[in-house]
């Protein structure tokens, strides 16, 4: 097998950097080699001057965003997770409720997100359920499974010792199902961004405050492309920094002890 | 005085396979018996009619009367991987409810009965597979168990560490006279720890012959080595042999 954990911190950290900085590079030297109008392509350096001089109306934008994108997963960790565990308590409900969540989670949230805004009639409610909707699946369907991966000779360990439901879930499902719930939950921190973009550009600006997608779409009707590459940028920057902090919190809960944090 | 025992005991699976066919199987208290047999013989299965974490499909099982006093090990360690060493050792005090303070105590004092009081504070992982093995060992009689239940526990180890943990075994055992019953495929294994060795055949699984080894304990490596033990190993290997030819013969006939 080969040993991952004697990969160079400094190469670690050099290159994904070079890359980075090389298409970058590439990036503006094509515009400026082949004159492409900003219209079309705007380059790097411009796009980051924009980002700079709009910083003031952009951050409000992605302040709600973001804002919107942790209240989805807040709440799609609460209801993922609460579900599973019901489901690891009966089979009867998992069996019953499992093709709601799959129904839901295979229906695109485009099409949804018109459907849901009639129903609550509030934009910022609907993005809310939208991004929820698609951070869901991945949590539960996860949890669930990893309630159900706990070693069988640890079960029956725990039967002869007599342990009640309660102990069993307490000291052995929960702690098995940890890893399968925080590969669930750096998906479901993706998700629950695209979520709350693609469902702003559906459900649309009726609130009074916004976020990044109708700074895209506002952008993309002035062909402001500039303005809306800056707005682009910002979340992916953001969907990077979540992927980090997902990561970051799925190593200082598995690092003593998790083959995934070796 | 017989401290638990299998009567005329049939085991089928769901699947519809027997597993056991009318095994009849008695345990002295304090005893040390092997169940030794090819795979495929139903000892494992004897080991968990024995431990009540399965039922027979025929016949009776006699088990201690609490179930607290029956420590099982497993082919693996079998540990939690979140959990420290002394977290795992306490698990079936935890389990049971017992005051902190006694926990405590008794942990400490199971890591210390096999020797590994000062890993108390690290995560399975960073301990050999030896080492891991004697910490579910530690796991078992912590509870003070009476009766210990090992289903082939050392067969993933080394030979040497193999040969340490089975003289660490016995000494265990005498101290504190539980009674044990030790799952093998191996016949020195089986012939060095045991005081009867049960050879079962297999499909379906039944006990084809019990041979008793009469060597004084403390046994050691002097054991190992002795004429008495070679010739002891013969017989059992020779009972295996007409076990497993038996099986053949019914299954061509």
């Amino acid at each position: 097998m080969p040993d991952r954990g004697a990969t160079p911190r400094a190469l670690r950290f050099a290159a994904p950097t070079i890359a980075a900085a090389l298409a970058l590079l590439a990036w503006e030297g094509a515009v400026r080699l082949f004159d492409i109008p900003p219209y079309l392509l705007p380059g790097p350096w411009l796009v980051l001057r924009t980002l700079v001089e709009n910083f003031g109306s952009l951050l409000p934008s992605w302040w709600f965003t973001v804002k919107i994108t942790f209240a989805a997963l807040g709440l799609a960790v609460l209801g993922g997770a609460a579900l599973a565990l019901l489901f690891a308590l009966s089979r009867t409900l998992e069996l019953g409720l499992f093709p709601f969540a799959v129904v839901l989670q295979v229906t695109p949230v485009v099409a949804v997100a018109p459907l849901v805004l009639i129903l609550v009639d509030n934009a910022t409610a609907t993005v809310l359920i939208c991004a929820w909707i698609v951070a869901f699946f991945p949590i539960l369907s996860n949890t669930a499974i990893g309630l159900r991966s706990a070693d069988t000779n640890l079960r029956d360990l725990f039967r002869l010792y007599g342990a009640s439901r309660w102990q069993t879930l307490r000291h052995l499902l929960v702690p098995s199902a940890l890893p399968y719930f925080m590969a669930g939950l750096r998906v479901a921190g993706g998700l629950s961004l695209i979520g709350a973009v693609v469902a702003e550009f559906t459900a649309g600006a009726a609130g009074r405050e916004t976020g990044l997608a109708s700074r895209i779409l506002e952008a993309s009707f002035r062909t402001e492309i500039p303005k809306m590459f800056a707005a682009l940028v910002l979340v992916s920057l953001t969907g990077v920094a979540i992927y980090a902090l997902m990561n970051l919190l799925a190593h200082l809960v598995l690092r003593r002890w998790h083959e995934s944090q070796r | 005085m017989t401290a638990l025992a299998l009567e005329h005991v049939d085991k089928r699976f769901p699947t519809g396979t027997l597993a056991l066919q009318g095994v009849s199987l008695s345990v002295g208290s304090g005893e040390f018996v092997s169940l030794l047999g090819p795979s495929g013989c139903g000892k494992s299965t004897v080991l968990r009619l024995l431990a009540g974490l399965d039922q027979p499909s025929a016949g009776r099982v006699r088990h201690p009367e609490r179930a607290a006093e029956t420590g099982f090990v497993f082919q693996s360690p079998t540990l939690m991987p979140w959990a420290r060493v002394a977290d795992n050792v306490s698990l079936p005090l935890r389990l049971a409810k017992q005051p902190r303070a006694q926990i405590d105590a008794a942990v400490q004092s199971a890591l210390e009965r096999v020797g590994l009081a000062e890993f108390a504070q690290a995560f399975p992982r960073e301990l050999s597979g030896g080492m891991q093995m004697r910490v579910a060992i530690a796991r078992a009689l912590v509870t003070r168990a009476s009766l210990l239940l090992l289903d082939e526990p050392f067969a993933a180890l080394d030979e040497i560490g193999r040969m340490r943990l089975n003289v660490e075994l016995l000494r265990l055992w005498q101290q504190e006279r539980f009674t044990a019953v030790f799952v093998t495929h191996s016949v020195m294994e089986a012939v060095f720890l045991s005081q009867r060795v049960v050879v079962m055949a297999p499909r379906p699984g039944r006990v084809a012959q019990e041979i008793r080894i009469d060597a004084p304990y403390p046994r050691d490596e002097s054991w190992r080595a002795s004429a008495a033990f070679a010739a002891s190993c013969v017989q059992v290997s020779q009972a295996l042999q007409r076990a497993v030819e038996s099986a053949e013969e019914a299954a061509h006939a």
